[in-house]
């Protein structure tokens, strides 16, 4: 089996919130797409409520307080990503931006991506292709083809068998491929020397 | 090792008074507050430069020198001078004279600045910033070190048979640190020509400070300079004291709550522990500057940040008393005793000049 890293980001409120329901089955659902293809994956939650101040704390000055550190550690060594936000003013939620705002440039680039959003109504559903793909796409990550959507309905009745389930297990059958064939994360140093003196001089 | 002030020359409102320093106050007392870390005993004093509101120095080698005049043993000192935008020739110029005029008590930190907009504002590109800063001290270090340049870059127009006037003192050109919060390139600028590297360490967390100093020992010793505990390393900090700690955050919480930088962002609690300012008694501030060693090593020079923020210039002064009076001392003694022998001391003028006069000595010898 090899072994793989899925940091699962959920940019929920409230607790328990939709959108947390969303990323644990989509989590639990690209676990076991993964675990069919061989690979035993390691999941990570970061909810981004407990990370709000630091958020904005690093926005303001500038670096990272351990908590929020850790988690852009994690993000950064992550084989792949599911991540989940609500739908605010017909886009993503500001914290949810802001979490990526404040990550090193470069964090996202080649990751697989699994784009999923929650809202009040299916009216929203269209954010994860006008709002979302385009910000990992500018990010260089490599959001899978399914984006999933969940609304206020898709919690009713006919969620264990509905078309909610059949949207998550496409999704996560595709996120599964992309870290089934790929090699494993590796992290660049920002603190790493790239190139010795004499060629920063040659690079002149 | 040397103890000393930096400014980064604010100019800001007192938030607890809403009064504003003029231009004219407020370069008036850094002048008062430079005389007075001499008399307090501390040993050296750095200006920033800044081409923007709500900063003074522009001109820093203008006050330094006439603080110079005022001051007998006070090493002068800058936190930038801005290698990407100031043409090399006339920092090479500048700094000499001013060498000169304070009889050797000059040294300077190089850095590329705080703001974006200063490049173009010199006809300079801020994505041009590394590179700058690499063609720019090459050619101020071959001024400093040659008496005739011939000379050809990138950024500047060519030099054919140059001499940079006044040549620095007694030949000895002024040592120079490099200064940078997270730049690793700047941090083997350094260690290539064997210079000093100065951390920022303020309003960064010290794991910055010491993966860039780490870096840089390895570096200095790959380059040739000696071996790694032998690099020239200064750290900035930041630090405000009274008598009893609670005091000391009572006032000067509004200060950081309201100061440009870090203001209105994560407490003063959070930030305390985060990065290395320290709040509270004397003592407090002689144990956390004494933890610095533990993640960098024995150093050279420790400069603090005594003057932002809006505090008026008496709480400064009474600041420096307490810095001079209760806390330098005892670092200087607890350093001292913990340093080895084969760590050098903070590069002066007169330690270089006697320096560079053994060399000759031996040259001689060899030939004779």
């Amino acid at each position: 089996m090899k072994q793989r890293n899925l940091v699962v980001i959920s940019a929920g409120l409230s607790q328990p919130s939709s959108t947390r329901l969303l990323a644990d089955q989509l989590s639990a659902a690209v676990g076991a797409a993964a675990g069919k293809l061989g690979v035993t994956l390691d999941v990570e939650v970061v909810e981004l409520r407990d990370l709000a101040h630091e958020i904005t704390d690093h926005m303001l000055t500038g670096f990272a307080p351990a908590a929020l550190r850790k988690a852009q550690d994690s993000v950064a060594a992550a084989d792949a990503l599911v991540v989940v936000t609500p739908v605010f003013s017909a886009s993503y939620s500001g914290l949810f931006k802001s979490f990526f705002d404040v990550l090193e440039q470069d964090t996202l680039a080649d990751k697989p991506i699994l784009l999923a959003a929650t809202a009040g109504t299916a009216r929203h559903s269209l954010v994860l292709e006008h709002a979302l793909r385009p910000l990992f796409a500018y990010l260089r990550a490599v959001p899978v083809p399914t984006a999933v959507f969940a609304a206020s309905d898709d919690w009713g009745a006919n969620s264990v068998e509905g078309p909610l389930r059949g949207r998550v297990d496409r999704a996560a059958a595709e996120l599964a491929h992309e870290i089934e064939r790929r090699e494993p994360a590796t992290v660049t140093d920002p603190f790493a020397l790239t190139e010795s003196f004499e060629d920063m001089l040659k690079g002149l | 090792m040397q103890f000393g002030i930096f400014s980064v020359s604010d100019i800001t409102t007192d938030p607890t008074t809403g009064k504003t320093p003029t231009e004219a106050q407020r370069i008036k007392d850094i002048v008062t507050i430079a005389k007075h870390a001499e008399q307090v005993g501390l040993d050296v004093f750095a200006l920033g430069e800044h081409h923007n509101e709500p900063f003074f120095s522009s001109s820093p080698t203008t006050t330094l020198a006439y603080i110079a005049a005022q001051t007998r043993t006070l090493q002068l000192s800058t936190a930038t001078t801005l290698i990407t935008t100031n043409d090399p020739v006339k920092i090479a110029e500048d700094f000499a004279m001013l060498q000169h005029l304070a009889d050797g008590r000059v040294d300077l930190m190089l850095g590329r600045g705080n703001t974006g907009p200063v490049y173009p504002w010199f006809g300079k590109d801020i994505r041009a910033g590394i590179p700058l800063a690499i063609e720019n001290y090459g050619l101020l270090h071959k001024l400093w070190h040659e008496h005739v340049v011939d000379w050809e870059g990138k950024f500047r127009t060519p030099l054919q048979s140059f001499t940079s006037t006044p040549r620095p003192l007694d030949d000895v050109p002024p040592f120079v640190w490099h200064g940078s919060i997270r730049s690793p390139q700047i941090a083997e600028q350094a260690a290539y020509y064997g210079d000093g590297f100065f951390a920022n360490h303020i309003f960064w967390p010290a794991s910055h400070t010491q993966r860039m100093v780490g870096l840089y020992r390895e570096r200095f010793e790959h380059y040739g300079h000696g071996s790694a505990d032998q690099a020239i390393v200064g750290l900035g900090g930041q630090v405000f004291m009274r008598k009893n700690s609670q005091d000391a955050v009572n006032e000067f919480r509004p200060y950081f709550d309201n100061a440009p930088v870090y203001g209105h962002g994560p407490s003063l609690e959070d930030f305390s522990r985060e990065t290395p300012l320290t709040v509270g008694s004397p003592q407090q501030v002689i144990d956390r500057t004494l933890s610095f060693r533990d993640y960098v090593g024995d150093y050279q020079r420790q400069l603090f940040l005594m003057d932002h923020a809006g505090q008026p210039l008496k709480t400064v002064l009474e600041q420096l008393d307490l810095l001079g009076e209760q806390v330098v001392p005892v670092l200087r003694k607890e350093f001292a005793g913990l340093k080895p022998a084969h760590v050098p001391d903070a590069p002066t003028h007169a330690a270089r000049l006697a320096a560079k006069l053994a060399e000759n000595d031996k040259k001689d010898e060899v030939q004779a």
